[in-house]
């Protein structure tokens, strides 16, 4: 990324995180920002690693629940907010490496996460006895964790950040991973592991170890989405066993196919505009369509959104529109995908 | 460890249940040698190469490159020994540039300035200079086949491992592989597996002729394709 791009995405950035609140609630876009980096670390360790994770949520409700049961212990919100990365990422650094040293091909892979998600949205249900507590955090099962301390000014427990300030510091948060992932992605190992995308058996012929690389990326998508189950529950303020639901899984995979593999930008759109139209859904207004009481199901409505786009838009949103336009403002400035991208302006200056 | 073995295979075997795919397989390859493995399909040749790049782990016997036991041994860290390995079907990068897969190639062992600096020596090496930033993918198969190569040459190793690298090619690309070949081979001790002996002759050499998991024998290229009984292995005339 050269510094041009850089000020030109930060100017962006900016506009579109001071245009949002006009048009949509604060607490709303909180939560979608959160969705947004979820979906981040997947198009990372998917769309980029060639790791498809259906279990993304893992991490995600991992974060969140060790921000909350950290925050109580503690009284305050930092340490929690660090340890929801930490946690998250060595986790995922563990069963990263069981999975790859133990080369597991892509579906086993796909189902083994899935199991991971769901086992924990079990053991997070039956969590609601006095006998599941740690230090003085409760784990609540179903009902989950309410109460917890949230963010606040360092050093000042009192001062805390919610509302438009807890947006914007999401929204800042969101972008620095952004720019942190597209810096990673630049780099040496981000390139070896777009190579090994392509192509694993080149990669290791050519003397790179396959697996410590695999997991590296894997755990750092694990302290992503961690980070993002945090900012999940500080918008929410509640921690619920739902964050590592199957439907949340599916969602985070649907999103990520609709913004777009590949990108970066492609699958945080998704999880934005997705997970409004879920909100929208969720305020029955197909209720009033049809006159009945059960609302139109949201699943079904991303059921069908997911099958539209695997025949329409297989490649997604983002990249579609960067093929229409080629070197366009989309393709040039804002998207994640630094190496398709290159590959193909040089391929449009060499007239191929 | 002796001077003269870049690679030292003693009893190689390699049993798939009861069928011996390699049997007491002994090899010896010198420093800055250019080696061919030939033999019909079935013979073991592609077995033999899987055992030496750590794809396969032979069932029984010993395999030490430069003196180390490489036999358990992972294919990367083969590869990181500085050995160069191309396989039979052109593994290359399709979604990237001819640039990116030479420049992965060259960045392990070097900086990335240094890296960038043998990606266009290797580029105008292997002759691809223009097709630099096509995508892999987009390129016919002969050109993929020279990408791969570059992606060899840009490792700098010095010993080299080729799994029928004529496969496919046009007579002129087949020539220049060639020239690669040899020109690989002023830095590397080599070994072709390669079943094409209009390609084997062009590359002139000491082969080895495998047949039926054994080694038949061994010996300059000339010799050894005039030999009755390699003519007959090769014609299907034997038995």
């Amino acid at each position: 990324m050269t510094s041009r791009q850089l000020v030109l995405s930060v100017v962006i950035a900016a506009i579109v995180m001071f245009v949002l609140p006009v048009f949509f609630d604060v607490l709303n876009l909180t939560t979608y920002a959160a969705y947004a980096l979820l979906a981040l670390s997947l198009g990372f360790v998917w769309g980029y690693g060639g790791i498809l994770c259906f279990g993304q949520t893992a991490f995600y409700g991992l974060g969140a629940y060790v921000y909350a049961m950290t925050a109580i212990n503690l009284g305050e919100a930092w340490g929690g907010f660090f340890l929801a990365i930490l946690i998250p990422a060595i986790f995922a650094a563990i069963l990263g490496a069981m999975m790859f040293y133990g080369r597991l091909s892509d579906v086993y892979l796909a189902v083994v996460t899935l199991v991971v998600t769901l086992l924990l949205f079990r053991f997070m249900n039956t969590t609601a006895g006095p006998e599941y507590v740690i230090g003085e955090a409760r784990m609540g099962g179903y009902n989950g964790i309410p109460g917890f301390p949230t963010l606040h000014t360092p050093g000042n427990p009192d001062a805390n950040i919610y509302d438009e300030e807890l947006y914007y510091f999401t929204f800042i948060i969101l972008f620095v991973c952004y720019l942190l992932t597209r810096w990673l992605l630049g780099s040496p190992f981000g390139r070896v592991l777009v190579g090994l995308r392509e192509n694993e058996q080149r990669i290791e012929l050519l003397g790179y170890d396959v697996r410590a690389r695999k997991t590296a990326a894997f755990a750092f998508g694990g302290g992503l989405a961690g980070l993002a189950g945090c900012l999940y529950a500080n918008a929410a303020e509640i921690v619920t066993p739902e964050l590592f639901s199957l439907g949340l899984a599916a969602e985070a995979i649907i999103w990520v196919i609709v913004g777009g593999t590949g990108t970066l930008i492609g699958p945080m759109i998704g999880a934005a505009v997705l997970g409004h139209l879920k909100f929208v859904l969720g305020l029955q207004s197909i209720k009033q369509v049809f006159g009945k009481e059960n609302p139109l199901e949201a699943t079904l409505v991303f059921g069908m959104i997911l099958v539209l786009f695997v025949l329409f838009l297989p490649r997604g949103v983002v990249p579609s529109i960067q093929g229409w336009f080629g070197r366009s403002l989309v393709g040039r400035f804002k998207s994640g995908s630094g190496m398709r991208r290159r590959t193909r302006s040089e391929r449009a200056r060499n007239g191929a | 460890m002796a001077r003269d073995g870049v690679v030292e295979a003693r009893g190689v075997g390699v049993r798939f249940g009861g069928v011996s795919a390699l049997e007491s397989v002994d090899f010896t390859l010198a420093d800055n040698e250019l080696r061919c493995l030939i033999g019909p399909n079935g013979a073991g040749k592609s077995t033999f190469f899987k055992c030496l790049t750590g794809m396969l782990r032979p069932t029984e016997g010993d395999i030490r490159i430069r003196g180390i036991d490489c036999v358990g041994a992972h294919p990367h860290q083969i590869a990181g020994l500085g050995v160069g390995i191309k396989t039979q079907v052109p593994s290359v990068m399709n979604g990237l540039s001819v640039r990116e897969n030479i420049w992965i190639a060259a960045r392990r062992l070097n900086t990335t300035r240094s890296a960038n600096r043998i990606v266009s020596e290797t580029l105008e090496r292997i002759g691809i200079a223009d097709s630099a930033g096509d995508l892999v993918g987009n390129l016919a198969h002969g050109r993929r086949q020279l990408v791969e190569f570059g992606t060899v040459l840009a490792g700098n190793p010095w010993l080299i491992l080729l799994d029928e690298p004529a496969a496919g090619l046009t007579a002129d690309e087949a020539e220049r592989a060639v020239a690669v070949i040899r020109e690989m081979n002023e830095r590397a001790a080599i070994i072709v597996v390669e079943h094409d002996m209009h390609f084997i002759r062009q590359l002139a050499n000491t082969v080895t002729v495998l047949h039926r998991g054994r080694i038949l024998t061994e010996g300059y290229v000339d010799t050894v394709l005039r030999d009755p009984v390699v003519r007959d292995v090769y014609l299907g005339k034997s038995q």
